[in-house]
């Protein structure tokens, strides 16, 4: 035995022979070469043998024995290929409810994976127009204090932009960009409010934006110059010209001069303004405090951009290698923070890296990711469908296999064939996807009115090729494996007895293919309950204070005392306050706070309120009093703090840290602030966060929104005449209002969305499971028909028919649920809400309601076939026998 | 039908195809060749004169039973065709004519 396994031939020798030899030589000639082979494999031994096997096989490549260039054999490809099409068509026709099973399941997973593909498509649309885009880069900033994780910034130093200028070459052109600039134009009796981008003078040498009026080499090189977008020149001068007018803008007394105009920036231009106001407006302004130089430093870099455009044959690796000596000149000055500038390369940042302080609009590379993998989860489900549901139908088509290749069909032919049949229902799928897609478009579009305001998600051809691309690769990839299948069968064993073959080897890939459907689509709808519960969870936290009927108005800039005087004459405005920010959705000031011990200090969040606030809101006093009105010009002296500063700092009781004083804000602009009251601790920030210490205090001069407390029956009504207050008082800016709840609500529609979209890919996922499910169930219940009538005849009950053929399907689920249920509790408990301070528990209901759901769809599913199966007279089913 | 001349080698194959009737497979005419003539000939150039001489229309081919030798594969046997035969006469009575020429001929040495 063990001779005979060493005596065979090198493997591969003998297939590169098949591979070059024609046809119609190459068996005679193995066998010439075999004949050699045991010859001397008796008389030289087996080395030699095979030697020679090997040279032999080497030698005979001849004129004569290459096979000629396989253009007969296409040609009756392309001639088969009619066949195939027809002969597909013919089975999709004749299995009804597999097909329209497939159909559905593919069409309703391939819409989602559309909107996924054109949302891709669109993301890196992003910045295109842009010339010599991929020349463009972004200097990004990473910012590391002492030994934290280092995070990304967008923005960097106005600083970093110059040097860059002075001292690296290979550049090209590049622009310092500050954001931020806003106020209102007064052109003679006519207010506008106008917000622009400040930018130097090269900002038309990186970017190619359409000038179309005025010197793109100097538009921008003067102080005090404007360049405006086609759009807001319009909105201000209404078909005047111009170029050259001039106005003032906010409390700047000098005017500004329209140097240019600039068609406004195209939808995919990640970088979007009205209006461009030289950057050395801003230069000069500082310049006038010689003092200050702040605004020029190296951590300045909060709302600074550089674009730079690199010379042609520089990488982003050179150029970055030449801005390390900066880094490390720059941050030799610093001990305890490190900022390293690198580039980002301008196509990748919409669709790229996640970086704080965008200029524009980005999605970031998680979001896109996380999308990505989603719907590839719910095409893979639809895929194993299609395989589950071929490779069980097999046995029926073995015979045709076993016919077409006794007939001549090579195994490659009835590979083509069947890949042909996938490809055609994943191509008819893909029109019914299209439909759809339509349909769930706008639906995705409103999540959220940042996507809305991002993406258009029209079609253009381009796309379109995309999407047929895609549904042939789909088809590709689940015929593959049923094909592979059935064109290994061998005709001889098919067509003498199919049952002996072995169709039933894939038992078990089948049984693989279903857990893991279920198992993902028990983890999408446990994930959405869990999401579900936590949305509510923090809607309905006790913040701490009340938050009911509580209308936020922003003042814009008016006169806050004039506006509340006004609100106050309607009758359904009870109370109102004023403050700085609004708390508990999401953003928060923060102060240095240090008590007896000068070395020891924390960050206070705060604040700024007056004295009508904490009544208002109903903040808890534990001791002490609230504020008292007094003027503006007083230097502020008291503050009011909750329990963790007192904990912190080890104040003791509320009632002990009356009048203690504490320490607010660094270097000169320190501040001695009486404790004048204590509150109990309250939800400052979202609930995802801890309390930490938190202060209110007093400084008029700071305050922006108006706080209403409403008690109101219609609302509308109120809003009407609210608005009616407001536009007496403000004609330029429109009422900017909206309720405090709502607020909350959108700080955590974050929970919502991913509720709805993972909601709504369960939903999906779990019809197209029981899909698959019922395909199955029909098959069983089909090709067992006959032993179910025996068994009939034999005295089985109807009941126990149904669970001998469930219970294999039942256990397929019992496993997904033993594999999704720890899992999610793991995804959710460890990883998604790790770091949330207060979060919803992760109860029994929101883990196993999704299971039993998807046991009972599991059970009708399978129940029904079976039953209709078990139902069946005997003596029908079996008399044809 | 490439040309009708037969080289030597074509017809010393082709006249062992003869020889061997009903044998005659690529192996055997090897060995056939090897024990008459005792030339040492390679598959390599045998297996190309058949290939040679079916083009030309002497010999037809076709395929065996399947056996347990060979690695299952099958042999093709070779038969000489008509033309085969009318090339082979033609050679033979050629020669003859040749020989008859010949006054005196033995391989005494003179």
């Amino acid at each position: 035995m063990i001779e005979k396994q060493t005596s065979k031939p090198p493997k591969w020798a003998s297939k590169l022979l098949e591979w070059y030899c024609r046809p119609e030589l190459l068996e005679d000639l193995q066998g010439d070469l075999h004949e050699y082979f045991d010859r001397n494999l008796a008389s030289k031994g087996p080395g030699r043998a095979k030697l020679n096997f090997v040279l032999d096989v080497f030698k005979f490549i001849r004129p004569y024995t290459i096979r000629k260039l396989e253009i007969l054999n296409n040609l009756t490809t392309i001639v088969m290929f009619k066949n195939y099409f027809k002969t597909s068509l013919r089975s999709i026709a004749r299995n009804k409810l597999f097909s329209a099973i497939n159909i559905i399941g593919l069409a309703i997973s391939m819409s989602v994976c559309l909107l996924a593909i054109s949302f891709i498509a669109e993301l890196d649309s992003y910045d295109r127009f842009q010339k010599d885009s991929d020349r463009i880069y972004r200097v990004k900033n990473t910012y590391q204090f002492l030994q934290e994780d280092p995070s990304g910034f967008a923005s960097t130093s106005i600083l970093a932009g110059k040097l860059i200028q002075e001292q690296v070459p290979g550049i090209e052109a590049s622009v310092i960009m500050r954001r931020g600039f806003s106020g209102d134009a007064r052109l003679g009796e006519k207010v506008v409010p106008v917000s622009a981008i400040q930018a130097s003078d090269d900002f038309f040498k990186v970017f190619s934006f359409e000038l179309l009026r005025g010197n793109p080499e100097t538009a921008l090189s003067e102080p005090h110059s404007i360049i405006l977008t086609d759009e807001t020149a319009e909105k201000m001068f209404q078909g005047q010209d111009p170029m050259g007018q001039t106005f003032q803008i906010g409390t700047d007394e000098t005017p500004y001069q329209v140097t240019g105009i600039v068609k406004k920036p195209p939808h995919h231009s990640h970088l979007q303004f009205q209006s461009l106001v030289s950057l050395i407006t801003y230069e000069e302004q500082r310049k006038e405090t010689p003092d200050e130089t702040y605004w020029i430093s190296w951590s300045n870099m909060w709302s600074n951009y550089v674009y730079l455009k690199l010379e042609e044959g520089n990488s982003q690796e050179d150029i970055e290698a030449r801005l390390m000596p900066i880094n490390d000149k720059q941050n030799e000055q610093s001990d305890r923070v490190k900022i390293n500038i690198s580039l980002q390369p301008l196509l990748s940042i919409v669709g790229g890296e996640d970086l704080s302080n965008q200029i524009g609009m980005s999605m970031g590379s998680e979001a896109t990711w996380i999308i990505v993998a989603l719907t590839f989860i719910v095409i893979l489900s639809a895929g194993f469908n299609y395989t589950n549901l071929s490779i069980a139908r097999s046995l029926r088509r073995a015979k045709e296999v076993g016919i077409r290749k006794v007939v001549g069909a090579t195994r490659g032919q009835v590979f083509t064939q069947f890949i042909i049949e996938a490809t055609i229902i994943s191509l008819i799928a893909l029109v019914f996807a299209y439909l759809l897609f339509f349909i769930i478009k706008p639906e995705f579009l409103n999540l959220e009115p940042e996507i809305q305001q991002m993406l258009l998600l029209e079609n253009s051809p381009k796309i379109l090729v995309f999407f047929l691309l895609f549904a042939a690769s789909v088809g590709f990839l689940a015929g593959f494996f049923p094909a592979a299948f059935l064109s290994k069968l061998r005709a001889v064993s098919v067509l003498k007895d199919a049952s002996s073959t072995k169709l039933f080897s894939k038992v078990n890939m089948r049984k693989v293919l279903i857990v893991t459907q279920f198992t993902l689509s028990l983890i999408f709808i446990i994930s959405a309950s869990i999401e579900f519960k936590q949305y509510k969870y923090s809607l309905a936290f006790d913040l701490g204070f009340n938050t009911e009927n509580v209308l936020n108005v922003r003042l814009q800039g008016n006169d806050m005392d004039q506006m509340a005087n006004a609100f106050s004459t309607i009758p359904e405005v009870s109370q109102i306050s004023k403050s700085a920010m609004i708390t508990s959705v999401g953003s928060r000031y923060g102060e240095n706070i240090k008590y007896e011990d000068p070395t020891d200090s924390t960050t206070l969040y705060y604040n700024i309120i007056d004295e009508n606030y904490l009544p208002l809101m109903e903040n808890r006093f534990l001791a002490g009093t609230n504020f008292e009105s007094r003027p503006l010009q007083e230097e502020e002296e008291s503050i009011i703090v909750n329990e963790q500063v007192l904990k912190r700092f080890n104040i003791g009781t509320p009632l002990e840290a009356i009048d203690k004083y504490v320490q607010i804000g660094r270097g000169d602009g320190v501040r001695k602030l009486r404790i004048i009251g204590v509150v109990e601790d309250f939800q400052y920030a979202t609930i995802q966060d801890g309390i930490e210490s938190f202060g209110f205090r007093y400084q008029p001069d700071r305050l922006e929104i108006l706080n209403l407390k409403i008690t109101s029956t219609d609302l509308m009504a109120t809003m009407d005449k609210l608005e009616a207050a407001w536009d007496e008082l403000d004609q330029v800016h429109s009422f900017e209002a909206s309720f405090y709840d709502e607020r909350i609500q959108r700080a955590y529609a974050e929970h919502s969305i991913i509720f709805t979209i993972v909601g709504f890919l369960a939903f999906l996922t779990i019809s197209i499971a029981a899909l698959g499910l019922l395909g199955m169930g029909v098959y069983t219940a089909e090709t067992r028909l006959k032993e179910i009538s025996i068994r009939k005849v034999l005295g089985a009950s109807e009941g126990s028919l149904v669970s001998l053929l469930a219970r294999g399907f039942m256990w397929l689920l019992v496993i997904s649920a033993a594999i999704a249920v720890p899992a999610s509790y793991f995804l959710f408990d460890s990883v998604i809400l790790a770091t949330a301070v207060n979060k919803a528990s992760i109860g029994f209901i929101e883990l196993f309601a999704g299971v039993i759901i998807i046991f009972a769809i599991g059970f009708v599913t399978i129940g029904t076939q079976t039953w209709k199966a078990a139902k069946s007279n005997p003596a029908q089913t079996l008399r044809s026998e | 039908m490439k040309g009708t001349n037969l080289g030597e080698f074509e017809e010393v194959v082709l006249l062992t195809i003869a020889a061997l009737t009903d044998e005659a497979y690529s192996v055997a005419i090897c060995d056939e060749i090897d024990r008459v003539t005792e030339r040492k000939v390679k598959l390599g150039v045998v297996h190309a004169v058949l290939n040679r001489l079916e083009k030309k229309g002497f010999v037809k081919s076709e395929l065996g039973e399947a056996t347990k030798e060979r690695g299952g594969r099958r042999k093709r046997f070779f038969t000489v065709t008509h033309a085969g035969k009318v090339a082979l006469t033609k050679v033979k009575a050629q020669r003859d004519e040749l020989w008859s020429l010949i006054p005196d001929f033995n391989l005494k040495i003179a």
